[in-house]
This record gives structure tokens, sequence and C-alpha cells, in this order.
């Protein structure tokens, strides 16, 4: 199955492309209410279908106020 | 995911609202949402003049975007607290100015460590309190703010709290049945004193990835890092509880904040003591509960 990168922080990871960005931040261990999604440096959403080559970025969005 | 509204690509879904919104329905959504919370609490009017308290950050930001957009006169103010790990306070400095300079608007900087000779670390290191920084520091940008809007004649101090940060403040305060505390969490908290202005919490029912997204959809270039020591608060283990409530039943954070804002209104909680009557600080001239200093003199001196 082709890869896809996230990247979070400092690191970085490959996932099987054909999930969505929802499962992908599950199967890390991360809150999907605490992180966003970015691809291309544009926001989508967490039902969106990770494709082949694809570079996401999330971003964190919980802050200690 | 298609948006509710034009069935376009929808950048976020709200179940709590059952709406998915496109970059574009949701860069007009959040704004008409604030609009209708600065109304429905009777927060400011547009002839008044806010004081917007910012940090860098992707809420306060956004909440001064916001407030510029729907037309109302507003500065803004950055507090500089010394913070040196990583260049945090430098860097949400420059976020804050290079926001300002590109909306062309107006922004005053207090830094801590110029206007008191100590930063808010070194203030915590003499206090022998090093973990509890936050505290020195939630007192100290109290007093800033407050001293700011009385000598700039502002309405209202605007700050960038969320429904995800009133109710992981709720939930602390709750779990400790603090009254007191409770009964000033609000919206809107009112002068009570002509040098202590009104503070408003315009984003308070809009969620914290909200906030997030909608710096994102109008390009908001926030700070990203986080306070180092806000690193394991107890806001975040919190926020997190919260987050686990709302994937198991949407709305629940905001019902949460919502409900308890209702019992406040219909009298469920109530001062323990009558409240004090505000004395003068002898050394700064700013009201206080104390008979003496006010808090944020006896930090100072305290650190002397």
């Amino acid at each position: 199955m082709p890869t896809a990168t996230i990247k979070y922080h400092k690191k970085e990871w490959a996932v099987e492309s054909g999930m969505t960005v929802r499962a992908a931040i599950e199967k890390a261990g991360l809150d999907p209410y605490a992180v966003l999604a970015l691809r291309d440096k544009r926001l989508i959403n967490d039902q969106t279908i990770i494709e082949p080559g694809d570079e996401i970025r999330l971003v964190n969005v919980i802050s200690g106020g | 995911m298609k948006c509710t509204k034009c069935g376009g690509v929808a950048v976020i879904g709200m179940p709590q609202h059952r709406l998915n919104l496109c970059a574009e329905h949701f860069a007009e959504w959040v704004p008409s949402m604030v609009q209708r919370t600065i109304e429905k609490y009777a927060m400011f009017t547009p002839e008044e003049r806010i004081l917007v308290a910012v940090s860098g950050g992707k809420d306060s930001l956004s909440l001064w975007e916001i407030l510029v957009q729907l037309g109302y006169q507003t500065e803004g103010l950055y507090i500089n607290l010394g913070i040196t790990h990583e260049n945090y306070s430098d860097n949400s400095q420059k976020h804050a100015e290079a926001f300002a300079a590109s909306h062309n608007l107006r922004l005053q900087v207090v830094n801590v460590r110029e206007t008191y000779g100590q930063s808010i670390p070194d203030l915590a290191h003499a206090r022998r309190r090093g973990s509890r920084a936050c505290s020195a520091c939630g007192t100290v940008k109290r007093h800033i703010m407050n001293r700011v809007a009385y000598e700039g004649g502002f309405a209202a101090i605007a700050t960038g709290h969320q429904v995800d940060d009133e109710a992981a403040t709720l939930m602390q305060n709750v779990l400790r049945w603090q009254s007191g505390y409770l009964l000033r969490q609000a919206p809107v908290l009112p002068s009570t004193h002509p040098k202590l202005a009104r503070k408003v919490k315009p984003l308070c029912h809009l969620y914290e990835r909200e906030t997030a997204a909608y710096a994102f959809v109008r390009g908001i270039d926030f700070i990203d890092q986080e306070c180092p020591f806000s690193v394991n608060a107890k806001t975040i283990f919190y926020k997190g509880i919260l987050n686990q409530l709302e994937r198991r039943s949407p709305g629940t954070k905001m019902q949460f904040y919502l409900s308890f804002l209702r019992a406040r209104e219909e009298g469920l909680f109530r001062e323990e003591q009558p409240e004090a009557e505000l004395a003068t600080c002898r050394r700064c001239g700013q009201p206080t509960t104390a008979e003496d200093l006010c808090a944020f003199c006896r930090l100072w001196e305290a650190a002397s």
C-alpha cells in the first residue's frame, strides 16, 4: 500500500494511504479534538481520505491558557 | 465531508452544531457567532473603546481580527513576561506586533522586566515557587491590564477565552466547589470600581479548535509554541478529559458551560461572605480588597 507522511511537532511518520485523517490521528494515539490537520498549508477536515504521497501536518490546538 | 451551506468541501466539522463548513462559510460563521455572543451578554457597543489583551496566540489574535472586522474600536495590549526559554516571550511579541502592523492597528507593549525590574520567571524564582509562575503571572497580567485600561480610558478589556478554557476552569472550580470563583466566572465581569474596567470574553461560545481553525482559514500567523510553564498544566489535563466526554457526546463541553451560566444566573451560587469594600493600594493606587497593599504589590515586595 502506498504511503503518506504525517508530521506532528518535530516527529514524522508514515501512514497507509486510503485511511481518513481522523483514523490516522487516532492510530497515533492523539485526541482528534486536540489537533487540526493541514495539507499544503490548507486546513482539511478529519474525514478526508489520505492520498498516496500526501504530507499532512497536525497542529496542536489545546493550550494551557 | 461537505459544507452544510454550499455543498463544497468542508474544512471543519462541528458535530455539536450539526454543521460542517467550507473555508468561506466558516470564515463568515465565526464572526457572526462572536457578534451574537457580544449582543447576548451586552458586552460592549460600537461606540466604546475596547482593549484587546493579545498573547500572540491563536485565540487572542483571532479575537482581535474578528472585532476589527465587526467594526469595533480596538487597541491591543501585549505584555512581555520575560520568559526566555526558547525565546518564548520575544517570539510571541513578534507575532503580536506583526499582526498589528499588517492590520494597521495600534498595539501597546508592556515589558514586565523593563517596567518593574524583574521578569515573571525571576519573580517566581524569588518567591521560591518556580513551578508556580502561573499564579504570579496571572496577578501581574491582571494588574497591567487594569492599569492600561484605566490610563487609556477603555470601556472594557477583551480576552480570548473560549469554551475549552471556560469549561476547564469550571471543572477545576466545581471539583473543589469553590463557590467564590464560580460566582466570578462569567462572560462579562462588570466594573466594580472606576479603576477596574469591565472584562469580557467574546469567544466564550466557540470551541478552541474553532478559533484555531479560524486563524488558519484567515491566514493569521500566530505563535504555536506553548508557554514553557504550561507544559503539564492542570488546564491541559482537564481539557483532555472534557474532550473525551465530547467525543462520546458532542456538545458536552458547551452544555456544561452554558448550564452553569444558567444556574449562576438563577442564583445557585452566592458569596460565602459579603463582598468586601475596595480600598486603595498604598503603593500603586489600584483598588484592592486588602487593607494595605494589593496582591500585585505584595508580590514585588516579597521578591525585593
